[in-house]
């Protein structure tokens, strides 16, 4: 019965393709959009990823995400230097500044000094050049973003200089990190030379970077310094999370995203069952001959549901390769740098599509279960 | 063993079948005392309204009565289960309805064959015992086709073959020539006396279709509710 019920659907070619693609659509608007949800606060902690060489990042207390934070006296950088466990503590700057592109506007950018000695704070990876061109004079290293954001395709950015904050800058490197949330461009450079760049008040030290001794484990140690310092420290993967919370709740991004995957799920529901509707009323004189002929109640639920299966597979199929083909096709814009889907998005998608058929296929179903076998003498 | 003796195909006494329609009851059956014997083709006869359609839902199982016993080869089919009745009917029911009630994306043979894959049969052995019967009733040559490319007359065979594929003792038939030209209706008739009828098997068939009369065994005038003729012709007055 089951081959048959998979006949009487794939054969009404215009309802089935109907459902596939309200379950394909909805599969896609769900599961693109949640995607996107979840890279995009994950940039709240790319300042975070973007220098896995530190265990513990210290702060003033009232200092939240790598963005948002107030300055140290650089004495702080002493004070954690002195905790026991502390195996390197470096100082690193994190400020905004302008610069002057070469049509003369105005740009934004995130300035980050790394220590002069160790250059602990550049991204791991480097596209062109090498992290010891800082030691040059002015130099900065760019990251991926910028390269698209000031030049044009195929000019390559080395040699090139700006406008800091009205200091010379040459770029002497590109480096290959994680953007940020708002995909501002970066500059790295060495601590003393942020300094200059960056106009500042009497503390300009963002944060100590710590690399903890093997001794310690990074928790332990966050006490520690916590306990000795008074300032406020994180472990690697607590300040992460802090600047994903800070999207979270500084952010109408979760409310908006999730009113678009809300829409997805009605819309779906909206389609498939219109569709399904459609479908079961042009056959409930089929279903009511099959039930007249002998085919029980049990039976005809188990078509259905074969129906809303085959649908919900092909379906969400089609949804998940679109978000794919989506997120593969735009891999190449910085603004999709890194995006991933992850695991637990498919399966979301997937209990959507469930309740979706389950729901839709359940309103269809009591039309044929109501339908009396005598109707098909009428 | 005599006709006597012989155990009725269908037995229903004081069958009373009640409609709501708002506030009110309506009495469609008042009471049917019946007896169809097998081998035989009976008519159900009567005038849009006369509770035929309310009579043989009622005695193939599909329409519980109100009131009184409905026996089909023995069995009191409304004391069964829900699922009991529905396999009683699927074992022993063969039904022809009179808009054919095809599945249209399924082969004429596959649609015939439906009551054994319901039955729990493999597709492949249904679809070649489906064929055979498309056999039977010259229509082999349409197997694989679909409804909507088939006749009407063929697709009445096409349901004919998947009233009788399953070997049912009993077949109903609702106005089965309805759609069709006196001649095709008249081939559609023997079609059904020549395979359906036999000594242990019985069909029932609802019309008013008056160009067939002359082919019934025994013909039942049913009129507003109760039966008011049963007799081999018709009766004069109709």
């Amino acid at each position: 019965m089951i081959w048959i019920a998979i006949r009487m659907l794939t054969g009404d070619k215009q309802k089935f393709y109907g459902l596939l693609f309200g379950i394909a659509f909805s599969t896609l608007l769900i599961t693109q959009q949640l995607t996107i949800f979840v890279n995009l606060i994950e940039r709240g902690a790319s300042g975070v990823y973007n220098v896995p060489t530190a265990d513990v990042w210290v702060m003033d207390e009232v200092s939240r995400t790598t963005d948002v934070n107030l300055p140290m006296p650089s004495t702080a950088l002493d004070r954690v230097r002195g905790v026991p466990g502390v195996e390197w503590a470096v100082p690193h700057l994190r400020a905004n500044a302008s610069v002057r592109t070469n049509e003369g506007d105005l740009e934004g950018v995130s300035v980050i000094g790394v220590d002069d000695a160790t250059l602990i704070g550049l991204p791991k990876v480097m596209l062109e050049g090498d992290p010891n061109v800082l030691s040059q004079p002015s130099s900065v290293i760019i990251d991926d973003v910028g390269t698209t954001r000031f030049f044009p395709e195929g000019e390559s950015p080395i040699g090139a200089r700006l406008e800091l904050n009205d200091q010379r800058a040459v770029i002497r490197g590109i480096a290959d990190a994680i953007p940020s949330f708002t995909s501002q461009v970066t500059l790295y450079t060495k601590y003393s030379q942020a300094l200059n760049y960056v106009p500042g008040t009497r503390n300009r030290l963002s944060f100590v970077l710590v690399g903890a001794s093997d001794t310690v484990s990074a928790d332990e140690l966050t006490d520690r310094i916590e306990a000795q310092t008074g300032l406020r420290a994180r472990t690697r993967d607590e300040f992460a999370q802090d600047g994903v919370d800070f999207i979270i709740e500084n952010t109408g991004i979760p409310l908006n995203f999730g009113i678009t995957v809300l829409l997805g799920f009605i819309v779906g529901v909206a389609i498939v069952g219109l569709t399904f509707s459609l479908f079961i009323r042009d056959n409930i004189k089929q279903f009511g001959a099959l039930k007249a002929i002998g085919v029980t109640n049990a039976k005809i639920r188990r078509m259905v549901a074969a129906q809303a299966g085959l649908v919900g597979i092909i379906g969400y199929g089609f949804g998940i390769i679109g978000t794919v083909i989506f997120i593969w096709g735009f891999s190449a814009d910085p603004t999709f740098k890194g995006f991933y889907i992850p695991w637990q998005i498919p399966i979301i998608s997937l209990a959507a599509v469930f309740i979706i058929l389950a729901l839709t296929g359940w309103i269809a179903l009591r039309n044929v279960l109501k339908t009396e076998p005598a109707a098909v003498f009428r | 063993m005599s006709d006597q003796v012989k155990q009725p195909a269908i037995r229903t006494r004081g069958v009373i079948r009640d409609f709501k329609a708002g506030q009110q009851t309506i009495r469609v059956l008042h009471g049917i005392d019946l007896d169809v014997c097998p081998g035989e083709l009976t008519y159900l006869v009567g005038e849009s309204g006369s509770g035929k359609t309310t009579m043989i839902s009622i005695m193939c199982g599909i329409l519980w009565p109100t009131e009184g016993e409905v026996e089909v080869f023995g069995t009191d089919i409304y004391s069964l289960t829900d699922t009991e009745l529905v396999n009683f009917r699927l074992q022993n029911i063969g039904f022809i309805f009179q808009q054919y009630n095809l599945i249209p994306s399924i082969d004429a043979a596959s649609n015939a064959a439906v009551p054994l894959i319901a039955q729990g049969m493999g597709r492949k052995e249904a679809r070649a015992r489906a064929v055979k019967m498309l056999e039977k009733l010259n229509i082999a040559d349409q197997a694989d086709k679909l409804p909507n490319q088939l006749s009407g007359g063929q697709q009445q065979r096409v349901a004919i073959a998947r009233a009788l594929v399953h070997e049912p003792r009993l077949v109903v038939c609702d106005e089965p020539t309805a759609a069709l030209d006196a001649k095709s209706g008249r081939r559609v008739m023997d079609l059904l006396r020549e395979v359906g009828v036999a000594e242990d098997r019985s069909v029932i068939i609802v019309t008013h279709d008056n160009r067939i009369f002359d082919l019934a065994d025994r013909i039942l005038v049913l009129e507003d509710g109760r039966i008011t003729h049963d007799g081999t012709e018709m009766p004069e007055d109709h």
